[in-house]
């Protein structure tokens, strides 16, 4: 496997979906929350959209929730007719094989990877890794990195240090963990996929962090998909061509009808990204 | 119109539920099934499946489906085959050394060659090479890919997509057939085949 290929793959769109308790949120930095629908009339308007996959982010996912989930899941199977994610909470084994048999086409894990990273081995050995997504949420706050534990190539890309941490438990929890030797780790452990997430831009609307972005890509050999803090359409544009993503996340835009994933595709061909049409 | 049954073989691995349920949006009575007598009634049998060649292999052979698939293909009804289904129904797979496949078509499944990001994970365009009834409208369609490995391109690659070179998108002939993408997460041109799929199965019913 090789991180630099010689055929661009098509660039993706996946709208966001975060929900609690059945129901569509979109926090600004997951603290302020409001209401914006039914999550699977949602994604089957971005199927009829465009959109190239969806994700599902259970921001609570508190145990006792857990039937709702898979619920979501199994009713989403029946109206979606693209790729879709499910994240949050998922702790096991057992837990990823109830939301893939649900309908599910991947899990995404955090939380429960970074306090057992063998976790990603365990969904990938089981049911492969095209559905094993590793999420990583990172805040910038200067962690050095480890020694001995990262290529020297990307040592000397980034000057040998990485101001970017790893959070857990949907951004507020501190880990110690530096996200670049993190993202090597789980996709040597069979991540198939990595949802990249600033919390320093999540709900801000300031355009991804392009440098973390840049950085995972260059270590990694797995597809990366940008998220947090779009919100205009060339942000989109800017993950691609600046960031390296082969997937760009977004949520607010979508969901408050600023845009539609059509206009978004049309102004990513328009920059010159190849993207699948809207219409076809 | 008539819901022709159609057997979508559960061997308990992975996301099969999204085949079955587009099948029956399609117009089919799709079951998710292991059952002998239900598979042996279906006007249609299909192979879905994600993962990895060697357990879903090694699953096909422990709830005795290997034996189902193989007479379903045999005895002429119509048969289709999704992704990691396609690469069962080879002689092998590169994937896992020394595991048989079903056999059903001849050749072994190896590794995307070139030097491209595996896998290709992505929507990509079909070209279709060889016209067929279930083919119809899908030639130019965008539809989803997720693989690391691909069909021997011969005679019976009846589509193809381009990453880094020709890639077999659809395999068969006769009564059998495979897709490479899955359609049952293609949109409205993944749903198409599968309608022309439900289509071919209500015709074999009605004839038989």
């Amino acid at each position: 496997m090789t991180a630099t290929a010689t055929a661009p793959c098509n660039a993706r769109i996946i709208p966001c979906l975060d929900v609690d308790a059945g129901r569509v949120v979109k926090g600004v930095n997951f603290v302020d929350l409001a209401d914006a629908g039914d999550p699977v009339e949602l994604a089957a308007l971005y199927d009829q959209q465009g959109a190239d996959e969806v994700v599902f982010l259970d921001i609570t996912a508190s145990s006792d929730r857990r039937e709702t989930t898979v619920e979501l899941v199994y009713r989403t199977a029946e109206e979606v007719f693209i790729p879709f994610t499910i994240g949050g909470g998922i702790r096991t084994v057992d837990d990823a094989r109830r939301l893939l048999r649900a309908g599910a086409d991947k899990v995404s894990v955090n939380t429960a990877a970074v306090n057992r990273p063998e976790l990603v081995a365990e969904i990938a050995d089981e049911f492969g890794s095209q559905c094993a997504v590793a999420s990583i949420d990172v805040r910038r706050t200067g962690t050095p990195l480890s020694k001995g534990n990262l290529s020297t190539g990307a040592r000397r890309t980034n000057g040998g240090a990485f101001p970017f941490e790893v959070f857990t438990h949907g951004g507020r929890t501190p880990t110690g963990v530096n996200a670049i030797e993190y993202a090597i780790r789980v996709t040597e452990l069979g991540a198939g996929e990595i949802l990249l997430t600033s919390m320093d831009r999540d709900g801000t609307r300031d355009g991804f962090d392009l440098e973390l972005t840049r950085a995972v890509v260059e270590v990694t050999n797995v597809p990366v998909i940008a998220s947090g803090g779009v919100g205009t359409l060339d942000h989109l544009v800017e993950g691609v061509l600046e960031g390296g993503a082969d997937a760009v996340l977004a949520a607010s835009i979508f969901h408050f009808r600023e845009h539609t994933v059509a206009e978004a595709k049309s102004h990513m061909a328009a920059a010159g990204i190849p993207i699948r049409p809207a219409d076809s | 119109m008539t819901r022709p049954l159609v057997a979508v073989l559960d061997y308990g691995i992975g996301n099969l539920r999204s085949a079955q349920k587009s099948l029956e949006r399609m117009g089919a009575d799709a079951r998710l099934t292991a059952d002998a007598g239900l598979i042996a009634d279906a006007a249609g049998v299909v192979l879905p499946g994600v993962g990895a060649f060697g357990p879903c292999m090694a699953a096909l052979c422990d709830t005795g489906l290997d034996e189902q698939a193989r007479a379903a293909a045999a005895d002429g009804r119509p048969f289709l085959g999704i992704c990691i289904g396609l690469q069962l129904l080879y002689e092998g797979s590169e994937e896992t050394p020394g595991a048989a496949g079903l056999g059903i078509l001849p050749g072994t499944v190896r590794l995307l060659p070139g030097n491209v990001k595996r896998p290709q994970m992505q929507w990509n365009r079909l070209e279709v090479r060889t016209p067929s009834p279930l083919l119809e409208g899908l030639d130019g369609a965008w539809v989803y890919f997720v693989h690391s490995y691909a069909a021997p391109m011969a005679d019976n690659v009846a589509a193809v997509c381009d990453y880094g070179g020709p890639v077999a998108g659809v395999v068969g002939d006769g009564n059998v057939w495979a897709t490479q993408f899955h359609p049952e997460k293609s949109a409205r041109p993944g749903l198409r085949l599968l309608e022309n799929f439900v289509d071919q199965a209500r015709a074999a019913a009605a004839g038989a």
